[in-house]
């Protein structure tokens, strides 16, 4: 294997990190800077990715690497130009939903065609009804902009930053993101270049063979251990309006995987139906985890998990399905395919968890119009139990499949004016078993004196928990609340009146194994822990001490 | 003054001793049961070769692994965490995410403190200082009488936003003080007023997890030192690049962190300004790692907070970050030591796994059989197998070059000498994109830096990781094997506070801010006038600012520290100078607000001679030596040159090996050596001279 190859490719992930890491310096959105919610990488003249940067959000593995082949079709090769820069959101094509701006930049060498740089970021806001599932239909979610040149041979297309402007909430904060994306690709064609230069060459499609052969060989062999068969996992999760089946069908053969949803539950009157090209992206990135998790994403290391959904499910939502906010169900999608690889490979994969976020965007409005108190957003990231793992407890208020990081309590009550009393974990939620399932948390909330609050619960697992493996029990399931005893919905937008305290109970991720059979010491450290408690560690757990 | 530093690393205690002759320098083993046997021994040695009574010493200068190991190691005793209602578990939820995306059986780091021995009290402050909730006294002094009675040897209080309001964590300090006074209590409004509970907790608990050691430690450490003779003062390196005295250290050990390093970048720093380097990069390789620092105007970069402790690969996240001053630092894992490997790819791959001192690379044939770093230098040439460590180590090249071709040779279809290309290749590489990533974080261009190089590995990487980064010049200090404690000597008496106080510019309270950073400057002087005998001192203040919105700070530099009603506006133009350096462009009209204040006090660099820089020089000759010139893929016909034969001004041209006992520079073909006055080694790329 040449060595000149095996550093260049290093040097490459490097590029796309480094490119990364521009876009979540220069990028207004808190999403990208506090929760990585943004993707980088290079592709090669055939519009094959190349590298691709490891950012907190799997749902653009696939969908970044699928993105520029659109952009190809759309803008026309023959047409490309030195100084061109392409963009769109359209929810098909990019990533999922509108909120997602995906740039591609084309790259020359001596005027000629060699690759692309990509890069994809959730943005503040992009008009509409706002960020929520609210809309009925992707018109109602805000401005699409189609695949179109943003610079045409380095001239900004001043006519498509009007429309932008004229169409979102921020528009400093929105077009100044654009160009962050802009700048973000050319960050990466600078370093590109030079490193062309470093190895005199003027090509990456030998470099670009080169990784797809090595990638491509490595999962492919990971693959070839699973035992052949077909495997299938069936899930129900609440969903919005009705609860939703997901059904899952695995097929291995030989070095090649397919996993197929039929028999999915239809589209969802509201935005959680996923594009296709989402739910791709979430079960390609649950199969790696399993099989090959230490290649590094590239479009030969995709392209053998070949993953498909029935149009017009809830999983490949046909346009104009609202799909604003795809990631509540796009993130439950790893646990039914996990599920179905589960019988192929015992002993791999964890235990269902809480999975989806418990995001929460609050809108604090003063109760009387009259005084001058400012209106405020704040938006909190929040995080369940995971599944216990075969030989591991679950990771208690931790996200996955979701790589997003939470933010301080304190700063965000610097943001607006509510009190977070409480966010700690919360004892017996994790599903019992040999090994425990990770805990969620518990998170008490109140308007400051002079405000209620507004907000959009997007909340799952509260009818249907988290499931064990292997004997394991189940999650606790989610619970949304006032301390006063209401209860609130877990779908939908609903207010906290001052003086009132809205309590989220997240939900446990699910055991693994017979509770019985879980170490004695183990069971008494959670109890003196407070993880469990002494009657549930009696009752479920069958510990017989006098504590 | 006789001034004396030492500094305790993992395998050597360094010591440096400044006298009217000049310069004394001795290495003696760590002594890892007690640190200070191992001073006392290697101050008498200097002292001895020097000539000097240790009566005679006026200060004594120490930085120290302790904290950083007591932390790593976990070594430190049953300690009690009281908090907030409904906050038990800040550090144990840490930021709810995963630092390494695709493994499924991750372990994430356990919290210093288990659940049970934390504590909570129902009490609570607004983001404003305002009391939401009371704390009530008799709850207080329960629980107090409680913790009291069980064996706890060390006390940490956090509440939420006791940076802006400190009243509670103080009662909660006073009951101890009262109920149960040998206990050590350190309070997070004290040890870290910062805005952000996860770091703010995570400092005081670390703190007060180490207090007891490094008081009991430092303690023993002034007494030695007493009983062999000298009352000097004992000053203790900090991790922000200052000193302060053996008593603060007591009591805030959480300031000792990563102090070693932090005399490393000193130590380039004041090369830096004695050859006018504006933008300095300095490079330290060791054994298991090596660091990388910007210095700028002859100051290493500092940052309010770092992360210690990482359990995985170096891996961002999976240590705790804790907010403590600190001089800027990415520490990757890649040293002499580190082995190299074939990974499920077929790639090479370099570290982070060492095989340290013992056995320690396969060369030294003390039982290592994985190819490292060192081994791969060896195969090439660079190293000269008779003359390793002053001809003390005898090296094998065969053991080397079989370790080489058993572990990445063979899966590779490549001959010795092609693997250990493939393997230097790589770790110059890894250690290139961690140095261009820190660069960019930074909003800076890396070509535009010059490369300080020291510590044992350097010099044999520096010219190729110059290369790679498309760096023109590389300064090899001399000393460059005591380089920390050299530092030590040439730090400054300082203390930073850092303080919590959200203001928007919309609303700025200048009467408060004002009053708040008079108080932060008496308590900083406090700490520094002490140590500063009569020197002057600069004040510094940083401001932490950010537009609304967004959820983090940059830092900006104020000039002034009293503000008036012309405020909100030069405090934002402040901002957007800074804003733009960083990130290339500002956002009109949005808010901006500050968050956090940070203030240091500090006697001003010691002065250094400006050594004038000589680019051109007589050619020295040398025997002759081949090597492998990576850049060229070829090896190369090299003149092999001792450094301690070199006269100022003296030059060699690349390719060429400048030979010394604790290393050898590698001039690969596209540098010219040419030696400087102060005893420097400077690297120019040969299409600048």
């Amino acid at each position: 294997m040449s060595i000149d190859a095996q550093i260049m490719w290093n040097r490459l992930i490097a590029v796309v990190e480094e490119q990364a890491t521009t876009l979540v310096r220069t990028a207004f959105s808190t999403s990208v800077r506090e929760a990585g919610d943004l993707s980088a990488g290079l592709f090669d003249a055939r519009g094959r990715m190349m590298a691709q940067a490891v950012t907190g959000t799997p749902g653009h593995v696939n969908a970044m690497a699928e993105s520029v082949g659109h952009f190809v079709d759309a803008i026309g090769r023959q047409t490309m130009k030195k100084g061109d820069v392409y963009i769109t959101n359209d929810p098909w094509l990019g990533t999922g939903h509108l909120h997602d701006i995906t740039v591609v930049t084309p790259v020359f060498r001596e005027a000629r065609l060699i690759g692309f740089f990509a890069c994809t970021a959730h943005i503040v806001d992009i008009g509409g009804r706002g960020f929520g599932p609210d809309a009925n239909e992707v018109y109602e979610e805000g401005l699409l902009i189609p695949i179109s040149r943003f610079a045409d041979a380095g001239e900004v297309n001043a006519f498509l930053v009007d429309i932008v402007r004229a169409n979102v909430r921020e528009p400093v904060q929105v077009v100044g993101d654009i160009y962050s994306l802009a700048a973000c690709n050319e960050a990466g064609e600078k370093r590109l270049q030079a490193m062309l230069d470093e190895f005199r060459t003027d090509d990456l499609e030998d470099l670009s063979d080169f990784i797809a052969k090595a990638s491509h060989q490595a999962t492919r062999a990971a693959i070839a251990k699973v035992p052949d068969g077909t495997y299938t996992h069936e899930m129900t999760v609440d969903g919005f309006e009705a609860p939703v089946e997901m059904h899952v069908t695995l097929t291995v053969a030989g070095d090649r995987i397919t996993c197929d949803f039929a028999g999915t539950s239809g589209m969802s009157r509201f935005g959680v139906n996923c594009p296709e090209v989402y739910t791709r992206a979430y079960a390609c990135y649950a199969l790696k985890c399993a099989i090959a998790p230490e290649v590094p994403n590239n479009a030969a290391a995709l392209e053998p998990f070949e993953i498909t959904a029935p149009e017009g499910s809830i999983l490949a939502a046909r346009r104009p399905a609202p799909v604003s906010v795809r990631h509540v169900m796009g993130h439950l999608v790893p646990d039914v395919v996990l599920g179905a690889l589960h019988k192929a490979l015992p002993a791999t994969v964890p235990a269902e968890g809480a999975s989806a976020l418990w995001n929460i965007q609050i809108s604090c409005r003063p109760v009387d119009d009259a005084s001058n108190l400012p209106r405020r957003e704040v938006l909190m990231f929040n995080s369940g139990g995971t599944g216990a793992r075969p030989a591991l407890d679950g990771l208690s208020a931790t996200a996955f499949p979701s790589g997003v990081s939470t933010m301080s309590v304190e700063a965000t009550e610097q943001v607006g004016p509510i009190t977070v009393w409480r966010k700690e974990l919360r004892p017996d939620s994790g599903g019992a078993g040999q090994q425990r399932g990770g805990l969620g948390q518990v998170i008490e909330i109140s308007p400051r004196e002079g405000y209620a609050l507004m907000f959009n619960a997007m909340f799952d697992r509260c009818a249907y928990p988290a499931r064990g493996r292997d004997g394991g029990g189940q999650g606790a399931p989610g619970r949304v609340e006032l301390t006063d005893g209401t209860t609130l919905r877990a779908k939908g937008r609903q207010s906290v009146p001052e003086g009132a305290t809205l309590r989220l109970s997240l939900p446990g991720g699910g055991g693994y194994g017979d509770p019985g059979a879980r170490d004695r010491d183990a069971v008494r450290a959670d109890v003196a822990a407070g993880y469990v408690s002494a009657e549930n560690a009696r009752k479920t757990y069958g510990l017989e001490d006098d504590t | 003054m006789i001034r004396c530093g030492v500094d305790i690393g993992g395998t050597f205690t360094d010591v440096v001793l400044d006298h009217p002759g000049g310069r004394a320098t001795t290495k003696v083993l760590t002594d890892y049961a007690r640190p200070e046997d191992a001073i006392l021994e290697g101050i008498r040695l200097t002292a001895d070769a020097a000539g000097v009574a240790l009566s005679d010493l006026g200060q004594v200068i120490h930085g120290t692994t302790l904290v950083t190991n007591a932390l790593i190691q976990r070594s430190g005793p049953r300690m009690a965490f009281v908090t907030t209602e409904g906050f038990r578990d800040v550090i144990e939820m840490r930021s709810e995410n995963r630092f390494e995306q695709y493994d499924l059986n991750l372990r994430l780091p356990e919290p210093l403190v288990p659940r049970k021995d934390r504590f909570t009290l129902s009490e609570r402050m607004s983001p404003q200082g305002d009391v939401l909730r009371p704390l009530d006294p008799d709850a207080v002094e329960a629980l107090v009488r409680d913790i009291a009675a069980k064996d706890y040897a060390t006390v940490a209080v956090g509440f939420l936003h006791s940076y802006a309001n400190d009243a509670h964590e103080r009662v909660v300090y006073e009951f101890f003080s009262r109920i149960a006074p040998d206990l050590p209590v350190s309070i997070s409004s004290r040890v870290s007023p910062q805005m952000r509970e996860l770091p703010r907790f995570n400092t005081v608990i670390a703190n007060a997890y180490v207090r007891p050691q490094v008081a009991a430690y430092l303690d023993r450490l002034v007494t030695r030192l007493r009983e062999a003779g000298t009352d000097a003062p004992v000053y203790m390196m900090h991790s922000g690049g200052g000193l302060i005295s053996v008593e603060t250290a007591a009591e805030e050990p959480v300031r000792l962190l990563e102090s070693g390093p932090a005399g490393g970048a000193i130590f380039a720093a004041g090369y830096a300004r004695a050859h006018g380097i504006g933008r300095a990069l300095s490079f330290d390789m060791g054994g298991t790692t090596a660091k990388i620092c910007l210095i700028e105007d002859g100051a290493p970069k500092t940052a309010s907070s770092f992360e210690i402790a990482r359990t995985w690969r170096f891996k961002k996240g999976s240590g705790m970050t804790v907010s403590t001053p600190v001089v800027e630092m990415v520490e990757i894992g890649a040293g002499g030591g580190s082995i190299a490997s074939i990974d499920a790819l077929g790639r090479i791959q370099v570290g982070p796994r060492s095989a340290g001192s013992e056995p320690g690379p396969a060369c030294y044939q003390r039982g290592g059989q994985h190819p490292t770093v060192t081994d791969a230098n060896l195969t090439l040439g660079r190293l000269d197998p008779e003359a390793f460590a002053g001809g003390k180590i005898p090296l094998s090249t065969e053991a080397a070059e079989r370790a080489l071709a058993a572990h990445v040779g063979q899966a590779q279809g490549l001959g010795p000498a092609d693997a250990a290309f493939g393997v230097t290749e790589m770790v110059d590489e890894q250690m290139a994109n961690a140095a261009r990533v820190h660069a960019v974080e930074n909003g800076r261009e890396i070509e535009d830096f010059t490369m300080i190089a020291f510590g044992g590995g350097a010099p044999l990487h520096a010219a190729r990781l110059a290369e790679k980064l498309g760096i023109a010049a590389v300064l090899v200090p001399p000393g460059a094997g005591v380089g920390s404690a050299i530092g030590f000597l040439e730090a400054p008496v300082s203390y930073e506070t850092a303080r919590g106080l959200f203001q928007r510019l919309d609303t700025f309270d200048a009467g408060t801010v004002n009053a708040a950073l008079e108080t932060m400057e008496a308590e900083a002087r406090r700490f520094v006038e002490a140590g500063a005998q009569g020197q002057a001192t600069e004040t510094r203040l940083v401001a932490h600012m950010r537009y609304s919105g967004q959820g983090w700070e940059i830092p900006v530099l104020l000039d002034s520290r009293v503000f008036g009603e012309d405020a909100p506006a030069k405090l934002r133009a402040a901002f957007e100078e800074a804003y733009r350096t960083l990130f290339g462009r500002i956002i009109e009209g949005l808010a901006v607000e500050v968050a956090n204040w940070t203030l240091s006090v500090a006697t001003p660099k010691p002065p250094r001679a400006a050594v004038t820089r000589r680019e051109t020089g007589r050619k020295a000759e040398g025997k002759a030596r081949r090597f492998l010139d990576a850049a060229l893929r070829a090896h190369v016909d090299a003149a092999e040159v001792a450094r301690a034969d070199l006269s100022p001004g003296d030059r060699v041209d690349g390719p060429a090996i400048v030979t010394e006992d604790e290393t050898s520079t590698i001039v690969t073909s596209a540098f010219t050596c040419i030696a400087q006055d102060d005893g420097s080694l400077l690297l120019i790329r040969k299409d600048r001279t």
